[in-house]
């Protein structure tokens, strides 16, 4: 069928006539037609973006006469001027979103994967009810549990600091990952724990030695994921952390554009492009495990 | 029918069981202790709260469904919220999910460079809901914004986007929208899914390329509608941090922004208003468990199970 077809298109190319030549380029041209629109489609979406980047560049009295992309006049003062704007520098609130973000990742891969294989491997009374339980839970608002929780922390003493935004995560309460966890590991051959088993290797150790290994992919887009999701998070930062110091990128931010309202643009978008930074660059380097992560279990 | 299974069972065997269940048990133990104290324990407190007149300080007083009444009798912001939500999450969700699959049926005819593209169009989706986005929105759709700079070309002289009542709820329906890439992404591994041959065979038989679409990618394409459609919808009742800070914490101009969300926290962590903040965020998971059951339902009569 292929072979034949192959040799259709060959004979074809041989007598490329004017017709078909002229049916070749009109697709073409087409294709470039895609692109184009592709490409101006992109370009609106990711303009304001740009623009927010480029304008970072431009000194505060330019930034609304110009719309455009390229700075007519370049300057770091935005950088430096936003950087000391609030009480601390910058520095130190991308300090707390760091040892948050970090905690919450090891936090999540330990913990969501202790769940996962449980889930996944291991037959124990009531599994169907918890697991339903726990697929429950990922649609659950935040909002609807965040006052107990609230109450919960402030009778443990942990308001004010990262215990509130930690602690949960060492607990699986991330149960999106549990599941897509409970996905990747149903996907490895049990062949591998059966051997293990006449071993004389333990759950512990099937779990340590053999399916934690071959996780790699799965635990890769959990990090990321939650890497995301930490350092965009505000509700929960907004509403544990209450003093200067403990304060996160983003609750820094918008407590920037509350003193300065809208008259500091520029370095608001100097410390904005800083923020989004890191975001981009884990979207640079784990592509692949985000978009698998999406298409596996729908994550944002 | 336990102690028949416990005489034929091997003791070998029924130990190992056992063992295994202590281990499986052991290994969600963080989990329980999650379910307990951070996600199903609160759950139910809060419930139990919404029952109450509560503020943190002192005692709970109990008062039965009052908080439940006074949310539609006595407090017309909710009722404004709300209307707000609903609008925001109606109108938002579609358009996204048309633009997604729009996106996701161009990219899928085998054009050159689909990562490339699907980067671009999933950026959004990473970076919109963060406070430096919903800043960048705020200026965007201010009255010196990028786009009344646009609008200047053309002579048209805009307003503030995010200042009138009339278009602020609007700006945030364009951002949410904005954030189409997550659905496409699902949207392209589903058209992945979807076997040449059928299209192939569908040639042959002289189908056009409209009927292919509508016979073909459209029926076996409704799974994953479904799917992106009770995610979004779900996601997007939870929005929060865009109106707040694009309204700058207050939900205005006159209450045009406030969300269902934005109201909770007002309450809740604004005016202590604990029980009252717990009825409204128990009402909030009721609408969209409810929504999410009827959308369950109503599957069974347009989404296309092939096997």
């Amino acid at each position: 069928m292929t072979s034949n077809a192959a040799a259709k298109r060959a004979q074809r190319a041989k007598t490329n006539d004017t017709l078909f030549g002229r049916v070749l380029r009109a697709l073409a041209g087409k294709k470039l037609l895609t692109h184009a629109a592709l490409i101006g489609f992109g370009l609106v979406m990711l303009y304001p973006l740009l623009w927010m980047v480029s304008s970072s560049f431009k000194p505060q009295e330019i930034i609304f006469r110009e719309p455009g992309l390229i700075p007519g006049d370049v300057t770091l003062e935005n950088y430096t001027n936003g950087w000391d704007a609030l009480q601390y520098p910058f520095s130190h609130y991308f300090l707390n979103s760091a040892i948050i973000t970090a905690g919450s990742i090891v936090g999540n891969l330990v913990a969501c994967s202790l769940a996962a294989y449980a889930f996944a491997r291991l037959e124990f009374p009531l599994k169907r009810f918890w697991f339903a339980l726990m697929l429950g839970s990922i649609m659950l608002p935040l909002h609807v549990t965040l006052v107990p929780q609230y109450i919960l922390f402030s009778e443990l003493d942990w308001i004010n600091t990262f215990y509130p935004l930690i602690v949960p995560k060492f607990l699986a309460t991330d149960a999106f990952f549990i599941f897509l966890m409970v996905q990747f590991i149903r996907t490895l051959p049990r062949e591998l724990d059966e051997a293990a088993v006449i071993d004389g290797a333990g759950h512990w150790r099937i779990f340590s030695r053999i399916i934690m290994p071959l996780c790699t992919p799965a635990l890769a887009t959990t990090a990321i994921f939650t890497f995301i999701w930490t350092w965009n998070d505000f509700l929960s930062q907004l509403i544990f952390l209450t003093s200067p110091d403990k304060l996160t990128v983003p609750v820094a931010l918008r407590n920037f554009l509350d003193s300065s309202g809208d008259s500091s643009w520029g370095p608001m978008f100097a410390i904005s492009v800083l923020s989004l930074g890191p975001i981009f660059g884990f979207f640079l380097a784990g592509q692949r495990y985000l978009v698998r992560g999406i298409a596996t279990t729908g994550l944002r | 029918m336990s102690t028949t299974q416990g005489t034929t069972l091997a003791p070998q065997l029924r130990k190992r069981r056992r063992k295994e269940a202590v281990a499986a048990y052991l290994f969600l133990a963080p989990w329980f202790v999650g379910l307990v104290a951070i996600t199903a324990g609160p759950l139910l407190s809060s419930l139990y709260l919404s029952f109450t007149d509560y503020s943190l300080i002192g005692d709970s007083q109990w008062v039965g469904f009052d908080n439940y009444v006074e949310m539609f009798t006595d407090d017309p912001r909710f009722l404004k919220a709300l209307n707000n939500t609903a609008v925001y999450v109606f109108v938002s969700v579609p358009l996204q999910l048309t633009f997604a699959l729009a996106l996701a049926l161009v990219l899928d005819r085998g054009v050159r460079g689909l990562p490339f593209y699907r980067s671009i169009y999933y950026l959004p989706s990473l970076l919109g809901g963060s406070v430096a986005v919903a800043i960048l929105w705020r200026q965007v759709f201010g009255s010196e914004g990028l786009v009344n700079e646009v609008l200047g070309w053309f002579g048209v002289e805009g307003e503030s986007w995010v200042a009138h009542p009339d278009t602020a709820l609007g700006t945030l329906i364009v951002l949410n929208v904005w954030t189409f890439g997550a659905p496409m992404v699902i949207f392209l591994a589903g058209l992945r899914q979807i076997p040449r041959s059928y299209y192939e065979a569908a040639g042959l038989d002289g189908a056009g390329q409209l009927r292919q679409f509508f016979s073909i990618t459209l029926p076996l394409l409704t799974p994953i509608v479904f799917f992106n459609l009770v995610l979004q919808l779900i996601n997007s009742f939870q929005s929060f941090t865009q109106a707040f800070v694009v309204s700058g914490g207050k939900g205005g101009p006159s209450d045009s922004t406030l969300l269902l969300t934005m109201h909770i926290y007002q309450e809740g962590f604004g005016n202590f208003q604990m029980g009252y903040a717990s009825a409204m965020a128990w009402f909030l998971v009721v609408v969209i468990a409810v929504l999410t059951g009827v959308n369950f339902l109503m599957s069974r009569y347009w989404v296309f199970y092939s096997d």
